[in-house]
């Protein structure tokens, strides 16, 4: 049987818009993976305990107050604390170009801002786990 | 990679991520899948199994979530399965179960897994009561299943389960004639959710009159309750007419019963699964396809074909 690709879709941080972290997730859904949404205004802490019980593959972020210099390090660290540092974590929003570079450098495996397809998405995480399988 | 024993060394010392990576494997069907829940088996048994179940949209994930809290005020131990639809187009799933259970995301004592129905009906009732057994072992006291009620795998999974609890709303209305027949059959206990809406004291004396007219089955009546799951309504009472059921089936002796029933479904299941498996090996595939050839071509009956399969596993 085919492994299924499941994704874990959140929204750390304050602000209430999520159609862009709704619409990824439709896509992803669409590419043939389970993905779970955990809906609006999640902590770093629900964000990495709903990664570990769903035993995802991916954790995708979405934010868009400008929060995630703060809250995406402190989800992949706390990742990393839980034995669950394996996981591939990507994000999403408005974040600017100036802090995408620091994000890498702390454990964010790519970030997606606006204009990007989603096909671009689908076809990144599919070859990203096809290539961690191996 | 990590070995098969120290997933199991650290999942008997209450690690949550080894829970986690146990219920994966079981549910994926790994290689090492058997062994894992043989060994596990002699754990399982302790877990109260509640089922939750009802039409898209009722409210059940709330009302689940507002049980739970309930639970943990008892200081009970409590494991959630969240089963969604998958597309039979693409095979994938949106899980949003988790949404409405905010309050009770990062208790410890509570861990929630979400399961898509990955296309298969009574085969899904197999893995989701595997995951069940799974948490039961670990040490949960309550297991509570969710699954939209519209269709027949449902109802396998209502009987893994001792205490099934019908969720409805008052918009359900006409929908509860045409689902009477199979999702009122399997409630023990029936929730009219959102009954601060119009129409729920309507539906409410509905309800009651037509298990009334079914009278009651094995000494238990389903009691009918009101709730108002996100306000935290009703969800105390019930717990209690949950607990009254559980209370009714140990002592009448139903429980055990219950449970016999469910190792003779698991093992027919497992063995019919089993059979299907060796059944269709490479050899009798290929057979397969070239019989398919011959009847299209008119040369044998789709019975004579099947004939020809069969007896090539008689005579292995």
């Amino acid at each position: 049987m085919e492994r299924k690709i499941r994704v874990l879709v959140a929204k750390p941080g304050l602000d209430g818009h999520d159609r862009g972290a709704k619409v990824v997730a439709s896509a992803l859904r669409d590419a043939g993976m389970e993905v779970v949404y955990t809906g609006l205004h999640q902590t770093p802490e629900m964000v990495v305990e709903a990664a570990i019980q769903e035993d995802v593959d991916v954790v995708g972020l979405s934010i868009l107050s400008g929060a995630h210099a703060v809250l995406f390090p402190k989800i992949v660290d706390l990742l990393k604390e839980r034995g669950a540092g394996d996981k591939l974590v990507i994000a999403g929003g408005i974040i600017p170009e100036d802090d995408v570079e620091e994000l890498k450098k702390v454990g964010i495996a790519n970030v997606f801002g606006p204009g990007t397809t989603t096909t671009e998405i689908t076809e990144y995480v599919k070859k990203e786990i096809a290539s961690r399988s191996k | 990679m990590v070995s098969t024993d120290d997933l199991l060394k650290r999942f008997t010392d209450g690690d949550r991520t080894a829970l986690s990576k146990i219920i994966t494997l079981v549910e994926n069907h790994e290689s090492s899948f058997p062994d894992v829940l043989d060994r596990l088996y002699p754990r399982t048994g302790k877990a109260y199994r509640i089922g939750v179940t009802g039409p898209p949209g009722a409210g059940k994930s709330t009302l689940v979530s507002g049980l739970v809290q309930r639970v943990r005020a008892d200081d009970k131990l409590v494991g959630v399965i969240a089963v969604d639809p998958s597309s039979p187009f693409t095979g994938g799933a949106l899980l949003g179960d988790r949404i409405r259970m905010q309050d009770i995301g990062i208790d410890p004592g509570v861990f929630v897994r979400s399961m898509a129905t990955r296309g298969s009906l009574g085969g899904l009732a197999e893995a989701a009561g595997d995951v069940a057994d799974v948490m039961d072992a670990f040490g949960q006291d309550i297991v509570i299943t969710e699954t939209v009620g519209v269709g027949q795998c449902e109802l396998d999974i209502a009987e893994a389960c001792y205490t099934t609890v019908v969720v409805i709303v008052p918009e359900s209305g006409d929908a509860i004639q045409a689902m009477k027949a199979g999702l009122m059959e399997i409630a023990d206990v029936i929730a009219i959710n959102k009954a601060d809406r119009e129409g729920a004291d309507r539906i409410a004396r509905q309800t009651q009159a037509m298990l009334e007219l079914r009278g009651e089955r094995n000494g238990w009546s389903p009691p009918v309750i009101c709730t108002i799951a996100s306000q935290g309504d009703g969800i105390s009472d019930l717990f209690d007419q949950i607990e009254k059921h559980r209370v009714f089936q140990t002592e009448s002796g139903l429980l055990k019963k219950h449970r016999r029933g469910n190792v003779e479904a698991t093992v027919k299941a497992i063995v019919e699964s089993e059979i299907h498996r060796k059944v269709w090996g490479e050899r009798s595939l290929s057979k397969l396809h070239s019989l398919v050839d011959e009847v299209m071509g008119g040369k044998r009956t789709p019975r004579q074909a099947s004939a020809e399969i069969l007896s090539m596993i008689d005579g292995r």
